[in-house]
Formats: C-alpha cells, sequence, structure tokens
C-alpha cells in the first residue's frame, strides 16, 4: 500500500513534468532552441493565478484561464522580442539569450512579488472518500494526472489533424521547405510558444497546488527536470515528453522512498546519462544520420 | 624568426596584458586604494577568468556545449580544501601547500573529467549538454553527502548517502578536524589564496590553452569542431582528441576551483550549481566563442558588472539580463556585424584577427 | 589531349591493370561488394581492381552509387557483403581512420574543409599522423614540438605548391574560391601519403580550363608520389582523358570494365547514360 502511494505521487508529479515537457518539446522541435525561461514562465502562470485568487477574490475557473492567457501573451512576447530577431544566429546565441530571459523573469518577479515565498491555496482541491485518501491519493493528483492526459490526447490531435499542427510538423522538419510552401514560418513558430506558455501555465497551477509554496525560482527545478524528461523520452516526440515526464516523476519518487532523499535528483539525473547511453536521442527520439 | 605569426602576436599581447592589469591592481591593492569589496573580489576573478578560458577549450576550441563546468570546480575546489587543510601539520609553507592543493583540485578535475567524457564524449550537441547538466547536479548531490575529517591518524571520510549521519560518526581524535560537514559544506577554512597566486592561475591556465590550440593537439580539435567526417577521413581519432580537450578544461577547471575555495572560510556546494555553469558560459559566449582573450575580458567585465551595478541595488540583476539580451541581439544584428566588420577594417586590422582565435 | 596508351592487362583477380603494375600486388581489389540499407541494395557485386600506379576511373550516372563506394572503401559505412582487400590486407575489421592510416585518403563531392583553420593548418592537419608530437610536447613548447612543426611547415607548402597554392597558405581555408577549395581537399588528402587517392568529383563546379589543369595535375601527382588515383566522375570528358581503366556503374551494379576506347564503344554504356535510343526519340 505504502508502494502504491509513492507510485502515485511518482505519477502526478510525472505529469507535471509531462506537460512542461510537452512545452519545452515542442519549441524544440520546432525552432531547434533550448528555451530555458520556459521554466520561469511555469512560474508566473503560478504567480498570475495566485494574484487573481488573493487579490482580486477571483474564483479558480476565472484565475487559471487568466493565468494561461497572460502566459500564452508573455511567450508570444518573448518569442517576438529575444528570440526572433536570432532566427539565422547560432545556437549558443539563442541559448544565452534565453537565459538573459530567465534572469529576467525571475528577478522581475522578485521585484514585483518579493523573494518571500507565497502560500499557494490549491485550486483543484475537493473531498476525497476516506478509502481513497488512505491510498495517497489526493484531489491534486487527479486533475493533474487527468489533465495531463487531457492534454496529451488534444495535443495529439491537434498536430496530427489540424492544418495549423500539420504547419508545425513541416516547420519542425524542414523550414525553407515549409515557407515555399505557403506556410508563416515566424507566424507557426509563434503559435508553438504560445501553445507551450499556455501549458506552463497549466503546469504551474497544478505544480503549487500541488506543493502550495511558489517564489521567483519556483520554476526553475522542474524546469531542468522537465528539460531532462524531454531528452529522456527523445526530444521533438510529443509521446517521448509524455513518456519520459511521467518515467522521470516515478523514478524520482520512488528513489526518495527507497534510497535517499539527498540523492534523489543523482539518481534521476544518472538514470538519464545511462538512457542516452544506451539510446543517444532518447526513448522515443528519431536518429537523423549525417550524409556524406 | 622573421616576422611573427599574427596568432603568436595576439598570445603574446594576452600574456602582456594580464600581467600590466595584475601589476596595477598589486599596487593598487598593497597601498591599500581598492575599496574593499573590489580587493574581496580580486581572487574570484582570478579563478572566474580562468573558469571562463578553460570552459572555452570546450565549447569554444571543441565546439561541444558543456552547461557543467561548475561541477568540475565543485570537485577540484572541496578536494583541494582538503587537500590543503589536512595537510597543514605535514606541510606548513603556505604557498607549497596551496600549489598541492590547486594540483590535487586539477587531477580530481581530471578524474571527473574522464568519467563523465569517455561515456558521454559520442553524444551530440544538445544531448551533450543536458548530460553535462546532469553532471552538475550529481555532484552537488554528491558533495552534499560528504563528511570528512581530519586527525593525526589521516583521513576519515563517510559518504552520508542516508543522511542521518553526522560528523561525530567520523570519530575524530582530540585536536582531529572536520573538513566538511555534509549539506553544511566545508566550514573553517583557512584562507590561503592570494592575488598573486590568482595571477599565477590565470597565466598557467593561458599557456596551457592557448599552446595547445598553437598545437598539432589544438588543430585537431578544431578540424572535428569544423568537420567530423573530413577529420575521420584523415585519420584524426574524434574521441580521444575531444576528451584531451574535456579533460585539460576539466583539470583546470579544478584547480580554480581549488583556488577559489581556499579563498573562503566556508564553502557549500551550492556555490557551483547550474546557475554558476551558466555564468561562466555567458562570460565565454560574449568574450566571443574560441576567442580566448575575449574570455578573460568577459569574464573581468562581467563579474564586476553586478558589483558596478549595485548602486541600482533590486535592479542590478534585471538590468544585467537585459544587458545580456541585448548584447545577444546586438552581436547577432546582420547591419551591426557589417558595421565592426568596416570599422575593423579602417582601423587596419587583418582579416583573421576578427573573431580569429 | 595528349594520352600516351597504357596497356590494360587481365590478372587472376579478373580485373584489368596497367601492364607497369603487373609486377606488384594490386593496390585495391573490390571482391563482390555490396551494400544494403534497409533492404534496398545501393551497391551489389561491385568488383573492381586498381593497379598500383594506375589513374583508376569509377563513372556513371547520377545516383548509381557511386559516392556510397567511396564510403564503403572509406568505411564511413561498412558493406554487408563482399570484401574489400587493400595493399593485400583486408580492411572488413577497420575504421575510417584506420583505413586513412593504413594507406586511403580521400576527397569529398560537397567539400568538407576544416574552413575556419588557415589553408596550411588544413595540410598540417594531413601531415600530422607522420611527425607527430605528443600533446604535453606541444602546450611545454618541447624541441620536438618545435622541429616537428617546422617540417610540417616546409612540407605543407611543399605540398601546396603542386596546385601552385603556396601564397593561400595563411588564408582561412573557407574563403577561398570554389575551385581551390577542391584543390586543397586533395592536397590535404595527400598530406596523409596516401596510397590509393579516391577523389569524388574533383571537377566539380570548375570550368573547362581549371578541369584540364586539375587533370595534369592528376597524373603530375601520380607521377611524383607513385601512387594509384581511383577518379570518381561524372564529366566522361575528364575521365577519358587520364584514366587508365575505367568501371561503369549503374543502379548500383557494375555494367561494364575496360580501357577508355572499350569503355566509349561499349554498347551498354552508352544506353545507361544516354537511355535508349527509342525512348529519346519518343
Amino acid at each position: 500500500m505504502v508502494f502504491f502511494s509513492y507510485l502515485i505521487s511518482g505519477i502526478s508529479l510525472g505529469s507535471v513534468y509531462a506537460i512542461i515537457a510537452l512545452g519545452y518539446t515542442m519549441v524544440y522541435g520546432i525552432a531547434k532552441m533550448l528555451n530555458f525561461a520556459h521554466g520561469d514562465v511555469i512560474m508566473v502562470g503560478g504567480y498570475v493565478c495566485y494574484c487573481a485568487l488573493s487579490y482580486l477574490n477571483l474564483p479558480a475557473i476565472v484565475a487559471v484561464p487568466l493565468a494561461m492567457i497572460a502566459c500564452t501573451a508573455l511567450g508570444v512576447i518573448i518569442e517576438g522580442l529575444a528570440y526572433r530577431p536570432l532566427r539565422q544566429a547560432g545556437s549558443l546565441a539563442v541559448l544565452i539569450t534565453a537565459i538573459g530571459v530567465s534572469y529576467f523573469l525571475q528577478n522581475g518577479a522578485q521585484l514585483i512579488w518579493s523573494a518571500t515565498p507565497k502560500n499557494f491555496a490549491s485550486v483543484v482541491h475537493f473531498d476525497l472518500p476516506e478509502s481513497m485518501t488512505s491510498l495517497g491519493l489526493s484531489s491534486e493528483a487527479i486533475v493533474t494526472v487527468a489533465a495531463c492526459i487531457v492534454i496529451m490526447v488534444v495535443l495529439t490531435l491537434f498536430v496530427n489533424k489540424t492544418k495549423l499542427g500539420k504547419a508545425m510538423r513541416c516547420c519542425s522538419e524542414d523550414k525553407g521547405a515549409a515557407q515555399i510552401m505557403g506556410i508563416n514560418v515566424n507566424r507557426t513558430i509563434s503559435m508553438t510558444f504560445a501553445i507551450g506558455s499556455a501549458l506552463a501555465a497549466i503546469a504551474g497551477v497544478l505544480l503549487c497546488s500541488a506543493y502550495p509554496t511558489l517564489q521567483p525560482t519556483t520554476g526553475s527545478m522542474p524546469g531542468i527536470k522537465a528539460f531532462t524528461a524531454a531528452v529522456f523520452g527523445g526530444i521533438g516526440s510529443i509521446p517521448g515528453a509524455f513518456l519520459g515526464g511521467l518515467l522521470l516523476g516515478i523514478i524520482e519518487a520512488m528513489a526518495k522512498a527507497y534510497i535517499s532523499t539527498n540523492l534523489a535528483n543523482t539518481i534521476v539525473f544518472a538514470v538519464l546519462i545511462i538512457v542516452l547511453l544506451v539510446r543517444p536521442t532518447g526513448l522515443l527520439g528519431k536518429y537523423a544520420p549525417e550524409k556524406v | 624568426m622573421k616576422g611573427l605569426k599574427k596568432t603568436t602576436k595576439v598570445d603574446f599581447a594576452t600574456y602582456i596584458g594580464v600581467t600590466i592589469a595584475f601589476i596595477v591592481m598589486y599596487i593598487l591593492q598593497s597601498g591599500k586604494h581598492l575599496s574593499n569589496s573590489l580587493s574581496g573580489q580580486l581572487v574570484p576573478i582570478c579563478c572566474f577568468i580562468a573558469m571562463a578560458v578553460s570552459l572555452n577549450l570546450v565549447v569554444g576550441i571543441s565546439g561541444e556545449l558543456s552547461l557543467g563546468h561548475a561541477g568540475f570546480m565543485s570537485v577540484g575546489a572541496f578536494s583541494g580544501v582538503v587537500a590543503g587543510m589536512s595537510l597543514s601539520n605535514v606541510i606548513p609553507s603556505v604557498p607549497v601547500r596551496l600549489a598541492i592543493a590547486l594540483i590535487v583540485g586539477a587531477l580530481f578535475a581530471a578524474v571527473a573529467g574522464i568519467i563523465v567524457g569517455v561515456p558521454v564524449l559520442r553524444l551530440r550537441g544538445d544531448y551533450l549538454a543536458i548530460v553535462t547538466l546532469a553532471f552538475g547536479q550529481i555532484i552537488k548531490d554528491l558533495i552534499n553527502c560528504l563528511i570528512v575529517g581530519y586527525d593525526s591518524r589521516g583521513l576519515h571520510i563517510i559518504f552520508n548517502v542516508s543522511g542521518l549521519k553526522s560528523v561525530t560518526d567520523l570519530h575524530l581524535e582530540e585536536g582531529g578536524k572536520a573538513i566538511i560537514k555534509g549539506a553544511q559544506g566545508a566550514v573553517g577554512v583557512t584562507k590561503m589564496a592570494s592575488f598573486p597566486a590568482g595571477y599565477i592561475l590565470v597565466m598557467i591556465t593561458l599557456i596551457v590553452v592557448l599552446n595547445m590550440v598553437r598545437s598539432s593537439t589544438g588543430r585537431s580539435i578544431m578540424a572535428i569542431r569544423d568537420n567530423r567526417i573530413a577529420a575521420e577521413s584523415v585519420g584524426l581519432n574524434i574521441t580521444k582528441y575531444k576528451l584531451i580537450a574535456f579533460v585539460t578544461s576539466a583539470a583546470l577547471a579544478g584547480a580554480a576551483g581549488a583556488l577559489y575555495g581556499l579563498n573562503y572560510g566556508s564553502l557549500v556546494s551550492s556555490r557551483f550549481d547550474f546557475n554558476t555553469s551558466i555564468l561562466i558560459l555567458v562570460y565565454v559566449v560574449l568574450g566571443g566563442l574560441g576567442n580566448i582573450w575575449g574570455s578573460v575580458i568577459g569574464a573581468t567585465v562581467l563579474y564586476i558588472l553586478p558589483e558596478m551595478l549595485r548602486s541600482f541595488s533590486n535592479y542590478r540583476m534585471l538590468i544585467y539580463a537585459v544587458v545580456l539580451i541585448l548584447v545577444m541581439l546586438l552581436t547577432n544584428n546582420e547591419q551591426f556585424k557589417r558595421w565592426r566588420g568596416s570599422m575593423a577594417e579602417k582601423l587596419g586590422r587583418g582579416k583573421r584577427a576578427e573573431g580569429g582565435v | 589531349m595528349s594520352q600516351q596508351k597504357t596497356r590494360m592487362v587481365p590478372v587472376p583477380s579478373q580485373g584489368i591493370i596497367p601492364e607497369r603494375d603487373v609486377g606488384s600486388e594490386p593496390i585495391l581489389e573490390c571482391r563482390r561488394l555490396g551494400i544494403e540499407f534497409g533492404g534496398l541494395k545501393a551497391v551489389d557485386d561491385f568488383n573492381l581492381t586498381v593497379g598500383k600506379t594506375e589513374i583508376a576511373g569509377l563513372i556513371g550516372p547520377n545516383g548509381a552509387g557511386k559516392t556510397t563506394i567511396t564510403n564503403l572503401l572509406t568505411k564511413v559505412y561498412q558493406p554487408t557483403h563482399g570484401t574489400i582487400l587493400f595493399d593485400g590486407k583486408e580492411t572488413s575489421s577497420m575504421n575510417t581512420v584506420q583505413v586513412n592510416r593504413a594507406g586511403i585518403a580521400r576527397t569529398f563531392q560537397n567539400i568538407r574543409l576544416f574552413s575556419s583553420l588557415s589553408v596550411e593548418e588544413n595540410v598540417k592537419i594531413g601531415l600530422q599522423g607522420h611527425m607527430p608530437y605528443s600533446t604535453l610536447t606541444g602546450i611545454l613548447r618541447l624541441p620536438r614540438y618545435w622541429k616537428n612543426e617546422k617540417r610540417m611547415h616546409e612540407r605543407a607548402l611543399e605540398l601546396l605548391s603542386i596546385f601552385d597554392m603556396q601564397d593561400l597558405a595563411d588564408h582561412v581555408a573557407g574563403s577561398l574560391p570554389y575551385g581551390a577549395q577542391r584543390r586543397l581537399e586533395i592536397v590535404r588528402a595527400l598530406a596523409t601519403s596516401p596510397k590509393l587517392l579516391l577523389l569524388d568529383e574533383p571537377a566539380a563546379g570548375m570550368n573547362p580550363s581549371e578541369t584540364a589543369e586539375l587533370m595534369a595535375n592528376i597524373r603530375k601527382i601520380r607521377d611524383t608520389f607513385q601512387i594509384a588515383v581511383l577518379l570518381i566522375e561524372h564529366d566522361m570528358k575528364l575521365v577519358m582523358g587520364i584514366c587508365e581503366g575505367i568501371a561503369v556503374l549503374n543502379y548500383g551494379r557494375l555494367i561494364a570494365k575496360g580501357t577508355p576506347e572499350e569503355i566509349q564503344k561499349n554498347p551498354v554504356v552508352i544506353e545507361a547514360y544516354l537511355g535508349k535510343q527509342k525512348e529519346a526519340d519518343a
């Protein structure tokens, strides 16, 4: 039974990672860049939701969409101002810029909301029957996992069935060819950032509901973990992000429970390294050899 | 030799520039003309110059993105501190002990570099980046588990996986001393580092990196960066050269870490986290990839910049972030590049100096 | 184009080599060489013998598998069938680096220079396998470093002078004009002291006068270094002008072998290049 409760906490943590990892993976797939600021968008999402709840006294049903809208706007603005001018530049230049954006968001948040942690009241709390809580289930865990599955399904349908989704896949395959076929590459990339950031907002709210402290650095560690999860699953692959996130969460929870709290992160990263050594492109990543 | 090569001139200018800067700062420091805060920063600046130059060997010269350089610094710092402290009875001379600590730090970091590098260097690009990032995190956690002390019987080390042990479990003799106390890090460290030691560290780092770059090893490393397949076709062993770059860089970072560690009374492993790795990477990228003297200047300016922005108090990191973004946007702007190119020509500089090594 | 006639004679391994090379073992023998990519036979049942100082040609229409053969010989790909005997030794267990050390050097169809290094450094990379010094020697600049660097410098200029490029030594390789980049690739390959030089479409993108000069230089290289050259080309004129034995490839298979005269008259070759006359008319 104890094992079951660890498993549940692992799956719910993994679901959050998966949602964040989706943002990383989509942006990487299409723009071929590591958006290090993604983790901080999560944090902003958390703060916006927090403000809407506690200062404006809005209901959660309004606060969460508000956070999503704010993050979407933020994502699009970041992309347009900081990343778009660097489309032709080397990947390192973009990486450093993303780091700059990350610093900016963290320090901006610190100025606005101060470094003192805020106590985030769970927005997805409802009472569960005794029989379920005794198994270690919580309303947050249920909502998180459900949200993750819904997002996963919707996103897969979106990418495979809609016109914009197809445009995204084209751009990730070959931007030049996509442009020739009349796809507006810039707008498609913008949309990808918008979707990724909206997901980040959801992840932020869920993360803060499960671990109710909110501070300017809240997003960085989950961001790094989710990025790891995306690579673990095969960066650029949507099912890979889902799988990677989930596995990472479970490994982390199990390592904490059965091996060592101190070394949980070490174990997570060690597993990542081993997976990459065996499968250099991650679990579901594609291998593209260089043509000679 | 008739007419020194351009690269040789650049190298000498770098050595001379660093030496002049050292002499000026040293005189100012001895004459107490420096503010306390700046004076206290001289050693860390030297350490971070060495970090940036050594990272440039991997990122700029070898063309591999490493996001865990601070991990090697950490290995060097803690092993160096342990060496420097535990040898205090055996070797009374501080400079000798400091030198030994730096060598120990370099060796441990080199070993860490081999352990990470051998399996990992066959990964490419972003995958290598994520593994080095993971390595940095792992090192931080592992050091948090370390409890180390020494007494007349020698060193005592506990690896505190459960998190339940403490210094008392070392069972030190009377007069023994704990050096690293798990998550508290190293405490009660004797400050041994000095500015001249920092200068020597920077010079050694520069000489190692620059001489390597100008030798067949460096040429091979750059050739592999430029075109891996062609490099194989002319008989270059890819793994060997990548490993040489990676391990040399790690060893130099270890020495820098040891000096850094011995500059403070206490030291925690979170000092060398992901953000520190990133900070060093920023020095390298802004100084110019593959450009060694650029790294020296990048590290110096960017290390001091947050201090100079102190008057903006809360806004300083925000300004730092904005500066970072703007510099990246500007240096990658086509028009700006063209303008800079034409300026460079007007100043009569040859084409090679532009972005050259 | 003046060409002294070489008599090609058959050898036991079923290939033909120039008469003057009969005394020594062929430098290269491919026996039933083949590679499959996911079931697709890119090269199949490929046999070729190259004499010790032969300038051999491998021609074929686009997509025939010529570059794949270069990649097989240099072990960029591992063959799935057959054997390669180089200088009497089987290369099946070797990788690209070892094959180069054994004596096969190549150029690339799509130029692959070390573009940020100087012209001289590109050549030195090829040379350093033969004038090595350790990393530590380089860092400490021990006497051996100075000695070997000096030797490499002199040798690099010497090799560059084959193509009259010694004045370009300090230029960045990536900034050279296209033709010069192709020539530099040849010099770099030569610097590794090969016994067999594989030239993958060296004349691509060159104008007629550059091509003519290249032909003269290829012959000069063979004469000076006494090595074999395998020319992979699609420019018929170049191949017919200098090659002694020619193999023709189509759809991954060898369709003809012989001297330039034989190849020129071979109806199968003509068909492969021009298509069947009737189809062309239709």
